[in-house]
């Protein structure tokens, strides 16, 4: 089903999609000219397709749940945030704050995700093929941050225990952030998420893998920060 | 929150829309920033003459016109609240005019092209008021503001002028500024509010007088001003723009073969000509991006 943002109410397709009949069986749903709207598609708990053609503005996909929704166009700020599960696919580029707090769920961005992708991620796995910007997985507990491209400055700072992988460059590590070795299972894992993501022009030996030195879990009187 | 929008045009073919593209912009912002709207839209160049974009507050049009015309030879244009005032009088002579015998109005900016309007209102009030839809140009800015640190006035309405021909618009907020507002009034820069956004607009031309180019004058500012912000500053050639290191304000740019736009919300640009099969960008924190200067 085709649904038109410049002749429906975004209200109204979000109160569509968010109460979907059971007992129909449309599951597969188009949505064009978004032009830039926020909160398209955000609180979806349902087993359904959506495909967005277009540029979306903030919170696309946000607190999804079960449902897979594919942006044609690039996303604004907080891109499926506090995602619980389903599949988020964006095929341009992300702003800041992408996947942020999410539990579960798989992101994927083709392009570039900016500043603090993936900022206290609880468990979803963030998969960026492109670069990510300054302070991603800021505070992020667990899931994987897997980034094809580089990283800006202050990767991972005070991250609890998330697993980042990087293919290119880090310009700098934030507090507590430290690269750990890439054991045979480390790289089995990866393999796996590159498979899932259809990515064939990285092998997944190629990565670093960065994680917390758990310096931070209890106060102690000679950090000085 | 606080809406920024700007447009600059790489060749002719948009010339007479420029107007009507910024104000659905502007209004599309009206979201971020309700309490007041402003735009510098930037024309042709003047030869001899220089432009004072003045808002006359809520004195007659007449009275204004005698008044002026017993100091200097103008041409007045009215436009609701604001009078564009063409004249071959040279800045320095004007501000000191100005300054003695016209305390009851503000000057808001000036220059061989540049033209501003700001009042409060609704930006889509502000920009019908100013009939912004008739207006051609080259390249223009705007902002919706949502005041935080000072009052809805039209004296803390953006576009901020700089100086000649150039101007500022702000998202965020400054911490600095009352330290920094002090330092300024020392090397003799004149504020006219309390407002956070006229001390960058103070500081960027204090540097651009002291022989600074409009570059190093807004890296300068990434040392010298504490706070968030995004600026996108005017010039007679174009614009150029700037996040702070943090980048928690936002900023999307789109630019094609013949335009390049920024604003605060890609919802702002939507409506551009070809703008789904535009290069769609976010400028970097820290980094000073320019189009024409």
């Amino acid at each position: 089903m085709e649904l038109d943002l410049k002749k429906l109410e975004l209200r109204n397709v979000n109160d569509k999609l968010q109460n979907l009949d059971r007992k129909t069986n449309e599951r597969d749903f188009t949505i064009i000219n978004p032009e830039g709207n926020h909160a398209i598609c955000a609180g979806l708990d349902k087993e359904m397709n959506v495909t967005i053609k277009g540029h979306v503005g903030y919170y696309c996909a946000g607190m999804n749940k079960k449902a897979t929704i594919i942006i044609e166009g690039n996303v604004g700020t907080g891109v499926a945030e506090n995602m619980m599960s389903g599949k988020v696919h964006v095929k341009g580029n992300a702003s800041q704050s992408a996947g942020a707090t999410a539990h579960g769920g798989l992101l994927i961005i083709d392009g570039d995700a900016s500043s603090r992708c993936g900022i206290s991620m609880k468990g979803a796995d963030i998969i960026v093929k492109g670069s990510v910007g300054h302070m991603s997985g800021f505070m992020s507990q667990s899931g994987n941050l897997i980034v094809c491209g580089d990283a800006g400055e202050a990767l991972g700072d005070s991250l609890y225990e998330t697993n980042i992988y990087i293919r290119g460059n880090v310009k700098s590590l934030g507090a507590d952030c430290i690269e750990k070795k890439m054991d045979k299972k480390h790289i089995n894992k990866l393999r796996k998420f590159l498979n899932d993501a259809e990515i064939k022009n990285h092998k997944a030996e190629s990565f670093k893998r960065y994680g917390s030195a758990r310096k931070l879990y209890n106060f102690k009187i000679d950090n000085n920060y | 929150m606080c809406g920024i929008v700007g447009i600059y045009l790489k060749n002719e073919k948009l010339k007479n829309s420029l107007g009507s593209l910024l104000s659905k912009m502007l209004i599309n912002m009206g979201s971020r920033g309700p309490d007041s709207a402003g735009f510098a839209i930037y024309k042709k160049e003047e030869k001899e003459k220089f432009k004072y974009s003045i808002c006359i507050n809520k004195l007659n049009f007449k009275d204004f016109e005698e008044r002026i015309n017993k100091h200097i030879e103008a041409e007045l244009i009215k436009n609701s609240d604001h009078v564009i005032l063409k004249t071959p009088t040279k800045p320095d002579a004007m501000l000191a005019i100005l300054k003695e015998h016209f305390q009851d109005i503000a000057l808001v900016g000036y220059g061989k092209s540049i033209e501003i309007f700001k009042q409060v209102g609704d930006p889509s009030e502000v920009v019908k008021k100013f009939k912004l839809d008739d207006y051609s140009g080259s390249h223009a800015i705007g902002h919706t503001r949502m005041a935080t640190e000072s009052a809805i006035t039209t004296d803390g309405s953006h576009p901020y002028s700089t100086g000649e021909d150039e101007c500022l618009v702000h998202n965020g907020s400054l911490s600095n500024h009352n330290n920094l507002r002090r330092k300024l009034k020392k090397d003799g820069v004149n504020f006219d509010s309390e407002n956070d956004t006229e001390v960058a607009a103070g500081y960027i031309s204090n540097n651009l007088s002291n022989k600074k180019n409009l570059k190093e004058t807004l890296k300068d500012s990434l040392k010298d001003l504490d706070g968030f912000y995004t600026f996108i500053t005017g010039t007679k050639d174009g614009f150029a723009v700037l996040r702070d290191e943090i980048a928690c304000k936002p900023a999307v740019i789109a630019e094609t073969d013949d335009y390049v736009a920024i604003a605060s919300e890609f919802q702002a640009m939507a409506h551009l000509p070809e703008v789904n099969n535009a290069k769609i960008f976010e400028p970097e924190p820290g980094v000073v991006y320019s189009w024409g200067n």
